[in-house]
């Protein structure tokens, strides 16, 4: 696959993800006059929230599942000028899988397309936008077939126009869930509740924080304007205690929860249903950043985040990052980002009104990580067979177990000792719960790959780089 | 922003794929659009399962959706541990649910 910026000439700029923040930031850096390069995991621009349908499904208005289409319309267009300038090189279907310091630049090793090319960009600067992936705290049943992601629902609807059934309980935490109750309802789903752990008085004690972002109390008009719409109720302070069902989920237990998350004994009741999607938040995709030493920290949300400066640079030289790998804080915050890293990075002020937009939304996401970040209680309702890992298939008992018989007590001790989080998704889908367990606040992410190499790519690198 | 209730996804978006076809799974036709992924195809066509796993033999199919879980796995062209929502349908294409860790012809 050759290219300016894998062909040895170094660009100014590379940027990992093509989502609001990388897009933003990449077009910006572009109007600034850098030489760019798009490295992104998707096949088309827009990340996550703004996934479409591929060409050929014939989409006459994609739009419809999405919010503030025009702000990523807008940059899509302008990356496609930029590249066809030659001023920005979109590398997509490429999979960044490490980025090791090289003198005075950073290279970037990825593997392209589906025959897992490698591929190598060597920068002057990198911007991490990585984004996130969810967070999904175990129950009873949670690995039946019918059991997905609410992030995972919201995208093989957006990107395959396709519903896991006809009848789905939305369940967890945080704002997301409603907008996947309503983009399932609107797609012809039945949803009969939004089940939500946390109670929404909780963003009363943070009106500061509302009061400067009225266009978020307009979003949160337009979800509930949805829910109302499609007659969905909306449950607060009550969790999906169990799944139920043999080859795939037929049913759900709904209970109230105490303010700890503690499921109170003699509230349950059965929901039926041929779908549950849940989700207990985001969490930032970190590994290329750990990989390179930037430093971290926890986020009001309880997930690790990247500590980021009022410039956006992460603490290792010639290494920014933008959206939701600085904590989870949504596409606006992520547009606005991705500009300033870019005006940074061309060694330019960035904007006042990008800086106060900034502050506004970031102090928002604070309340909101805040109101949302999971309750001490939870693991109440697991069972001691409740499966955690779902690769290595590691329940529960396991785990309490290797606490406190065998003296673990972090995330990584647990794993010595029963396999969970080794397996396939490396500990991305139960690291939250497992640390839980172990009583302690979660690590920051460490792995040497961020995503599947094929052994023979690690083989060819050159040895002083393996 | 959304708008009222629409019968299915492919109603809501005005959706006309370019063609159709079909697609093998486990010894079954199923019918798939062109620019679905196999993970698409196969919930388009009311299949949530693909997969055993290694130690329990239980039923799986997509979890997260966008590649991070690896819950999808599955057997495409003979191919084992191909993840179905990142892998793009081809017409022809013959998916078979993958049991343990898909390699049982190795015998490990």
């Amino acid at each position: 696959m050759p290219n300016s910026a894998s062909d040895g000439v170094p660009c100014d700029l590379a940027v990992v993800g093509a989502g609001p923040a990388g897009l933003a930031a990449a077009v910006t850096a572009a109007d600034l006059g850098l030489r760019v390069a798009l490295l992104d995991a998707g096949e088309r621009p827009g990340g996550q929230y703004y996934r479409r349908p591929a060409p050929a499904l014939g989409a006459a208005r994609p739009e419809v599942l999405h919010h503030d289409w025009a702000a990523f319309a807008s940059r899509e267009a302008a990356l496609r000028a930029h590249a066809s300038a030659g001023r920005i090189t979109h590398l997509p279907l490429h999979h960044v899988w490490t980025v090791v310091p090289a003198g005075a630049e950073l290279l970037l090793h990825a593997v392209a397309g589906p025959e897992e090319e490698a591929v190598a960009v060597r920068a002057r600067a990198v911007l991490l936008a990585t984004g996130a992936f969810e967070r999904n705290l175990p129950f009873p049943g949670w690995t039946l077939p019918g059991v997905i992601g609410a992030g995972g629902a919201q995208a093989m609807l957006k990107g395959g126009l396709v519903l896991p059934g006809r009848r789905i309980v939305v369940a967890g935490s945080g704002p997301l869930l409603l907008a996947v109750a309503g983009s399932l309802a609107a797609a012809g789903a039945t949803v009969p509740a939004v089940v939500e752990a946390a109670a929404y008085t909780a963003y009363a004690g943070r009106l500061p924080a509302l009061l400067r972002n009225p266009g978020k109390l307009g979003e949160a008009a337009t979800y509930g304007g949805a829910l109302l719409r499609h007659g969905i109720r909306l449950l607060t302070r009550h969790a999906v205690t169990e799944a139920h069902g043999s080859d795939r989920v037929e049913a759900v237990t709904v209970a109230r929860l105490d303010r700890q998350w503690r499921p109170v004994p003699g509230t349950a009741r059965r929901v039926p249903c041929d779908a549950v999607a849940v989700g207990h938040g985001l969490v930032p995709q970190l590994e290329l950043a750990t990989g390179l030493g930037c430093a971290t920290r926890l986020g009001a949300d309880g997930a690790v985040a990247l500590e980021v400066d009022a410039r956006q640079r992460t603490s290792v030289p010639g290494v920014w990052s933008a959206g939701e790998t600085g904590g989870i804080g949504g596409a606006r915050l992520a547009l606005v980002e991705g500009e300033i890293a870019a005006h940074t990075i061309a060694g330019r002020a960035a904007p006042a009104v990008l800086v106060r937009r900034r502050a506004r939304l970031r102090a928002f996401a604070g309340a909101m990580g805040a109101a949302h970040r999971p309750g001490a209680g939870w693991p109440g309702w697991l069972r001691e067979d409740t499966e955690v890992c779902r690769c290595e298939e590691v329940p529960a008992g396991r785990i309490r177990e290797a606490v406190r018989d065998l003296g673990a007590r972090d995330a990584r001790t647990v794993k010595l000792l029963t396999r969970a989080g080794m397996g396939w998704c490396q500990g991305r889908m139960c690291g939250p719960a497992v640390a839980a367990l172990a009583g302690r606040d979660p690590d920051p992410d460490r792995r040497p790959l961020s995503c599947p190499v094929p052994l023979r790519r690690l083989a060819e690198l050159p040895a002083e780089e393996s | 922003m959304l708008r009222g209730p629409a019968r299915s996804p492919r109603d809501l978006v005005g959706g006309a794929p370019r063609a159709t076809y079909v697609l093998r799974f486990d010894g079954r036709e199923l019918p798939a659009s062109a620019g679905q992924s196999i993970a698409a195809a196969l919930w388009g066509a009311g299949v949530l399962a693909w997969r055993t796993t290694r130690e329990n033999g239980a039923p799986r199919g997509v979890f997260c959706g966008i590649g991070s879980c690896h819950d999808c796995l599955v057997t495409v062209n003979g191919r084992p541990n191909r993840r179905a929502c990142l892998t793009p349908a081809r017409p022809g294409d013959t998916v078979t649910t993958q049991e343990g860790t898909g390699r049982a012809e190795l015998g490990v």
